[in-house]
Parts: C-alpha cells; sequence; structure tokens
C-alpha cells in the first residue's frame, strides 16, 4: 500500500512537469502557427494521460483501501476524475479548430490540469498534516 | 446561416470557449458542493457561487450555438458577468463580513488567477467584434 501512497502523491510531479514540456512545446507551436499538432505531440498527450488515469487508480486505491481520509472528499474525488477529462476535451478542440486559436486552446486545458493538481496536492496535504 | 451559426465559437472564439467551459465547470462544482454539504455556512457567497456557474454556462452554450439570439443572450450574461465580478469583488474587500467564504468572483477572481475579472471584458470584445463583423456581412 505504501508503494501505491506514493505513486499517488509522486504522479502530481510527473504530471506538472509533462504539463510544463506540453505547454512550451504548445508555445512554440503557436508561434510558428502550426496547426493542428503532430502525432508526436499527442502521443505526449497520450503519456499525459495515462498518468493522470495512473493517478486517479492509485488515489482511489488509497483512499477506498486504507484508514487515509481527505478534507474535502467531494471536492477530491471531482477533481481526480474531471483532471482526466480535461486532456481529451483540450486535444479535440485543438482538432476541431485547426488553427492558431485552437492550438491555443490547449494552453488552457493544460493549464487547468496543472492548477487542479496543485489543488489536489493541497488537499491532499491538509489531511496528511 | 450556417456562417452565421460558427462564427461566435471559431478563430479567437474557440479559445474563449475553452476557457468559459472550464470556468463553467470549476463555478458549476463549487457551487454544488457548497450548497450541497454547508449551505447554511455563508448563503450569500454560495449563491453568488451558483449565480456565477449559471453565468458561466450560459456564455459558454451561447459562443457554441451561435447566431444573432445567442449573441444578444451572450451580451447579457457577459454584461452580468462584468458587474458581478466587480461588485463582489469590491465588497469582498469592504464588507467581509458578507462573505464567511469565498465566491469565484471574491478578491476580483484572486483565487483563479484574475482570469474572472478579465473574461467578461474579453468575451465583451469578442461578442461586439462578431457582432460588427455580423452587420458588415448583412449592410
Amino acid at each position: 500500500m505504501a508503494t501505491v501512497c506514493a505513486v499517488a502523491v509522486w504522479s502530481v510531479v510527473l504530471v506538472l512537469v509533462l504539463c510544463a514540456l506540453a505547454a512550451l512545446w504548445t508555445v512554440v507551436m503557436v508561434v510558428r502557427d502550426e496547426s493542428p499538432p503532430s502525432d508526436r505531440y499527442f502521443a505526449l498527450l497520450g503519456v499525459l494521460l495515462a498518468v493522470l488515469v495512473v493517478q486517479l487508480v492509485a488515489a482511489a486505491v488509497v483512499l477506498l483501501g486504507t484508514d487515509r481520509d481527505v478534507a474535502e472528499p467531494t471536492t477530491f474525488g471531482a477533481y481526480l476524475v474531471t483532471v482526466v477529462l480535461v486532456v481529451p476535451f483540450g486535444a479535440a478542440l485543438a482538432l476541431v479548430e485547426r488553427s492558431r486559436w485552437g492550438t491555443a486552446a490547449l494552453l488552457v486545458a493544460l493549464a487547468t490540469v496543472a492548477a487542479m493538481e496543485v489543488r489536489l496536492d493541497q488537499i491532499w496535504r491538509l489531511a496528511g498534516a | 446561416m450556417r456562417e452565421a451559426t460558427s462564427t461566435l465559437a471559431t478563430g479567437p472564439g474557440r479559445l474563449l470557449v475553452a476557457v468559459y467551459a472550464v470556468f463553467a465547470l470549476a463555478a458549476t462544482g463549487r457551487s454544488a458542493v457548497q450548497l450541497g454539504t454547508e449551505a447554511d455556512r455563508a448563503p450569500l457567497a454560495y449563491s453568488l457561487s451558483l449565480l456565477a456557474a449559471v453565468l458561466y454556462l450560459v456564455a459558454t452554450t451561447c459562443l457554441l450555438r451561435g447566431g444573432a439570439t445567442a449573441r444578444r443572450v451572450a451580451l447579457v450574461a457577459v454584461t452580468v458577468e462584468a458587474a458581478g465580478v466587480l461588485v463582489v469583488g469590491t465588497l469582498s474587500y469592504v464588507a467581509t463580513e458578507l462573505f464567511p467564504d469565498k465566491t469565484v468572483w471574491s478578491h476580483f477572481g484572486q483565487g483563479y488567477g484574475f482570469l474572472p475579472l478579465v473574461l467578461p471584458f474579453l468575451g465583451l470584445w469578442w461578442l461586439l467584434t462578431v457582432e460588427r463583423r455580423a452587420a458588415v456581412d448583412e449592410g
């Protein structure tokens, strides 16, 4: 169970790093007016999505399977699930709107994921203290 | 007509839809949790969260739908939103006792990177830009 807990905690760091990488890449695409994003870019988003799913499962296992509690369980659970949905939403926008603006919408999605991860981490720590 | 329905949500509008959708989600979630779990603690603040949620949802829907009616409805929603964030933002500083808990608009949306303050004005700018374009096309 300690391993699962570590996965839940460290996935936040991994997600933030992946978000930063993808955001940088997105800015380059917006500046160069590249649209739609390349397959390689979507592969990176795929990795990000996979990490988010692993995070969801790990956190669920820890919360449901142990005594571990969080301060705001409803908010925490909603964030865990919603954050997984944000990435496909951004990707869909970028594919539908084949212009600089559609690519820029990915920045919104990535910033949302990053903000939600920070919030998840805060709630998690609140209970750990 | 087909063109008129799509202009609001294309180009810069697509970006705006993305941001509005995020806020619609955030505000709806927030007000649902607040009203569902501790409605008595700060009824005014939580009702305002709900109002914000509704306005964001209306704006998102109108941007996606497009057309003259949607533009008018969106204009009203975004204007109320601008007024809301300015009034609530100011009140949260000068009349702190009114807000025992935060809303999306408290302190001009500080908790959300001040985006709630910028968003309605971006929305107004975009709606008026599209409105002008439509007027040129028709005239």
